[in-house]
């Protein structure tokens, strides 16, 4: 039976929200950017007013004003963002089990099973917008289709507040004529590359031989040949209100570059920390710890090591991220933005293979350690009790990466998985 | 949890409200207390929904509330109570 997938994407999130909640500023051009002196300084979300003078996500925020000298720039407001997540979230749940989160702001829905009782796939998408609408106060998209794709796909073609159909029947006269680019996971790199073999559109990508782009491109040629082709049949994760949790990361644009292992140490203990707490918090420990490290020219990398053995021990997740930086960074330049991630999960209270030859009571005695101060901070805070380090420099040891740095960018295939 | 900041709006007024809370958990707000002291008996709901304010700007549960011979909408934002400044509707 084909499929009916839903994608809803809640327009200009953000600044729909920020826009819903000051009437004062809803006729003009609003963007939500990020705060300068912590150098977070730029274009987080905009308006269709915004968008209109040429603003774009990403831009710093003197650019955008020197586009629109009247913006009106206003700080995020994350708390608020979530709940409108979550009240979104719960108007999908009416229809389907099946939501699976993409960010805040997008979702897709297998209504497949809810057809009999809702009514096609259109009129549900229809519902939904109209529910978004009168109960939040903003505007989604919702693409329609029989596959994840082209679903997500549908929903970016018109904004705001409409329902795009991509069927098995008119796929080739929708979907096709769009550029390369519109397809999830053609990013830049790709782009340039199909541009060089002639590749434009979606159907250029679709009419391509799997095997030269197979060739070319590796296994991702032959996934976006069979996206191209709507023969994607990834299935939507059902998921509660908590996703599906496959690795747990904080990464910071710091408050100013970091230039020696001194300042890196500092900072891979205080992400070290929100990692581990978050790792106790949902039950979890990780096999393997990985840092992304960014300069201050933009160069970016990441590299990734096993632990000795599966933990959520702070100090052991900082002492292997601090190894790994060591090993492969040779400070060609300071370094703008650091972030550490705990992946390969196994929950915390499964069996483990212990060793001969290390402290186990040593061992026993830090992870309890670690549970009193996670109590110590729910309770008075979470600067109540810090390390000593990270009071060398006040600066950069008041950063609280496990509240105020919220990483929401979800990978489509789960744990980056091919399927 | 970073805390959520919140919006001051000429047109939003945060109200005291009495209310009878029943026992399967259900709550009929009775009466609005307006910014100025004066009491208002609500004489009828009429109906309750999750709805946003463009208005007030904010969303949460609308009651429809009859007071006098006048219909209003009473919000329940989390646990704050809210109203439109007259000439909303």
């Amino acid at each position: 039976m084909e499929r009916v997938i839903l994608h809803s994407d809640l327009n200009n999130f953000y600044a729909s929200v920020e826009c819903l909640h000051r009437p004062e500023i809803r006729n003009k051009a609003v963007a939500v950017c990020g705060d300068p002196a912590a150098r977070h300084g730029i274009v987080l979300a905009k308006n269709y007013l915004a968008k209109e003078s040429g603003i774009q996500t990403g831009e710093v925020i003197w650019q955008a004003q020197q586009k629109c000298p009247e913006l009106v720039v206003v700080p995020p407001n994350y708390p608020l963002y979530l709940k409108f997540s979550r009240l979104a979230r719960s108007i999908y749940a009416s229809y389907t089990d099946q939501v699976e989160a993409f960010g805040l702001d997008e979702a897709w829905l297998d209504v497949t099973g809810s057809i009999h009782i809702f009514g096609s796939g259109i009129e549900m998408a229809d519902e939904i917008r109209e529910r978004i609408k009168l109960e939040l106060g903003v505007s989604a998209s919702v693409g329609v289709s029989y596959n994840k794709i082209f679903a997500k796909l549908g929903s970016d073609m018109k904004k705001p507040d409409a329902t795009t159909i991509i069927s098995k029947d008119n796929f080739k006269q929708t979907a096709w004529p769009l550029p390369a680019s519109d397809l999830l996971y053609v990013g830049r790199a790709t782009c340039r590359k199909f541009a060089r073999w002639g590749i434009s559109t979606i159907g250029d990508i679709a009419e391509s031989d799997p095997l030269v782009l197979k060739a070319r491109l590796g296994k991702w040629g032959e996934v976006l040949w069979s996206f191209a082709n709507g023969y994607d049949r990834s299935p939507v994760v059902a998921m509660g209100e908590e996703s599906i949790i496959k690795s747990v990361g904080n990464s910071i644009t710091t408050p100013r570059d970091l230039e020696n292992n001194e300042d890196v140490l500092l900072i891979i203990y205080a992400l070290s920390e929100s990692v581990a707490a978050r790792l106790r918090e949902h039950g979890f420990k990780c096999r393997t710890v990985h840092i992304h490290v960014r300069d201050k020219n933009l160069f970016t990398f990441g590299v990734q090591g096993k632990l000795l053995r599966p933990g959520n021990i702070s100090n052991d997740i900082a002492e292997k991220a601090m190894a790994l930086f060591r090993s492969h960074y040779s400070w060609a330049h300071p370094i703008r933005s650091i972030g550490v991630r705990g992946c390969d999960l196994i929950a915390a209270d499964s069996h483990e293979q212990l060793s001969l030859f290390t402290d186990e009571e040593k061992r026993i005695k830090q992870e309890k350690i670690e549970a009193t101060l996670d109590t110590l901070r729910c309770r008075f805070g979470h600067f109540s009790v810090q390390r000593a380090v990270l009071l060398k420099d006040r600066e950069l040891g008041s950063i609280n990466p496990k509240e105020e740095h919220i990483i929401h960018p979800l990978a489509f295939f789960k744990g980056g998985k091919l399927p | 949890m970073m805390e959520e900041k919140h919006y001051c709006n000429p047109d939003k007024i945060y109200v005291s409200v009495k209310a009878v809370f029943y026992p399967d958990g259900g709550c009929k707000p009775t009466a609005v207390i307006w910014e100025d002291g004066r009491e208002y008996e609500i004489n009828r709901v009429t109906d309750i929904r999750r709805a946003a304010s463009l208005k007030a700007g904010g969303v949460g549960i609308r009651y429809t509330c009859r007071v006098g011979n006048r219909e209003v909408y009473l919000f329940l934002e989390e646990d704050r109570w809210f109203m439109e400044k007259k000439g909303t509707r």
